[in-house]
């Protein structure tokens, strides 16, 4: 990545952290709120590749944590994966798939509400099931589904993709004897 | 026929060394890890604190910013949501009936005091009264994940006078306790929280129950441990009992409306009345909140 992408892919990252700690995390729909950080780390996996989607997915996580004085780490472990496999989705099974954002970000939204209440059950903390699983885990999936497309259309406007990804064939006929 | 195998073009990453972009990601989540065990382990003596104080510091600005310039729009949607929940009507009589409620309260509470508790607790450890406390204004600046957790974090901290377990209250009744503190942020676990309890009574009654947050719910409460031959009616409001006694005390003072009962019920097997309560404080569209800080704390 260019030194300008990083830095507005940092940009983006600290703007979408900022969004989702300060406002858009008290914006409940029917008992669950959007994940628009989430859904950006996810994005910029799609669009720049594993690596980054994990490193700016730490990043942001760290940025969660710092403003919620939560337990530092926890952010951003669930953010470096969620970035890695959507990177990865995208560099193999989702590259050329014009609905890779929707699926990535619904099957990521689900695991990572499933990881964040394992990782606070293992950390000892309340969390009741049914409320961290169910009522506000399938509205934030409906929600974050709905972001998908128009934050992955953003995120490939303001950081861009790396290289123009061929998607002809490897193989190339020479000729027929 | 003959066929070779040609070159595609690739996104730098996509073309990454799988051993480097395995080492990346490792180390990351290691590094994670480390965080969340240090931090977790070491709780408020963590070397991690001061870090994330200082973070914390850094980033109020823009969190401050953020959150003035959402103001109007989160303005709106709260006007959006009332419309469709048909509380914009409810809304005037709620603010009309909040002078109302507290002068009630307080006035059902003095006589209550003058009646019975001064002279039975003359001879005891007189609980604490808000009278000793000094309210900080705080501006409402970030909320984490509502799904593990019912918190907010608040734009005033230690520079203001604010300690952990300190009160927190808005002019509809109790919000929660502080929870961490930074130099100029700090965290307040909601009542709504799992982890929250309060030592409450029923106004009417005087009956003693601790208030907790309904499993399951969103932002109901309950008034557990609530004894079978105490009369407790739908309607009685609910406030802090604010306790004293043997040199400790409850870290709420007294007399802070918490909720009005919405439901009574029991069975043959519980030992307690099931009291469900409806809190005065909407705890979804806090703004701003005053953190009561005592003017004298208890070494």
């Amino acid at each position: 990545m260019s030194a300008g992408a990083v830095l507005r892919a940092v940009v983006v990252v600290f703007v979408a952290a900022m969004l989702q700690t300060v406002i858009v995390s008290s914006l409940v729909v029917g008992g669950g709120a959007p994940d628009v950080l989430l859904v950006v780390v996810v994005a910029l996996g799609l669009v720049r590749g594993a690596v980054p989607g994990a490193v700016f997915g730490f990043l942001g996580g760290l940025v969660v944590d710092v403003l919620t004085l939560d337990t530092m780490g926890i952010s951003s472990l669930v953010l470096t994966l969620a970035g890695f496999w959507a990177g990865r989705y995208g560099e193999t099974t989702g590259r050329d798939r014009r609905y890779a954002p929707v699926i990535a970000v619904g099957a990521i939204t689900l695991l990572a509400g499933l990881f964040g209440f394992v990782l606070h059950y293992m950390l000892g903390e309340e969390v009741v099931a049914r409320h961290a699983l169910v009522t506000a885990l399938l509205p934030a999936f409906v929600l974050n589904l709905a972001l998908a497309l128009p934050i992955q259309a953003l995120v490939r406007w303001a950081v861009g993709e790396g290289a123009h990804i061929d998607s002809s064939p490897e193989l190339e006929v020479l000729g027929v004897r | 026929m003959t066929v070779r195998r040609i070159s595609t073009t690739t996104a730098p990453s996509r073309g990454a060394n799988p051993l480097r972009r395995r080492l990346i990601v490792g180390v990351l989540v290691l590094l994670s890890l480390v965080l969340i065990s240090v931090s977790f382990r070491s709780g408020e003596d963590s070397p991690l604190t001061s870090l994330q104080s200082a973070g914390s510091t850094v980033l109020r600005p823009f969190a401050v910013g953020f959150e003035r310039v959402a103001q109007p729009f989160r303005d709106a949607y709260s006007w959006a949501d009332s419309l469709v929940d048909a509380q914009s009507e409810a809304e005037r009589l709620r603010a009309e009936n909040r002078d109302l409620l507290q002068r009630s309260i307080q006035s059902e509470f003095a006589l209550q005091e003058n009646d019975y508790l001064r002279r039975l607790l003359r001879y005891l450890d007189g609980p604490r009264f808000p009278s000793d406390f000094n309210p900080v204004a705080a501006e409402v600046i970030g909320r984490p994940g509502i799904a593990f957790t019912q918190a907010i974090v608040v734009a005033a901290g230690s520079s203001n006078g604010v300690r952990v377990n300190d009160p927190v209250v808005t002019a509809d009744g109790l919000v929660g306790r502080v929870t961490r503190v930074t130099p100029d942020t700090a965290r307040i676990q909601l009542l709504t929280d799992e982890e929250a309890a309060v030592s409450a009574v029923d106004l009417r009654t005087s009956a003693q129950g601790i208030v907790r947050h309904a499993r399951g719910t969103r932002e109901t409460l309950v008034l557990d441990r609530v004894r079978k031959q105490d009369r407790v009616k739908v309607g009685d409001q609910i406030v802090t009992a604010g306790w004293s006694a043997s040199g400790l005390s409850s870290l709420y003072p007294k007399g802070i409306p918490i909720g009005k009962v919405t439901s009574v019920g029991q069975t043959d097997t519980d030992l307690f009345q099931q009291v469900q309560i409806d809190p005065f404080v909407d705890f979804g569209s806090l703004d701003a909140v005053l953190v009561l800080v005592p003017t004298v704390r208890p070494r």
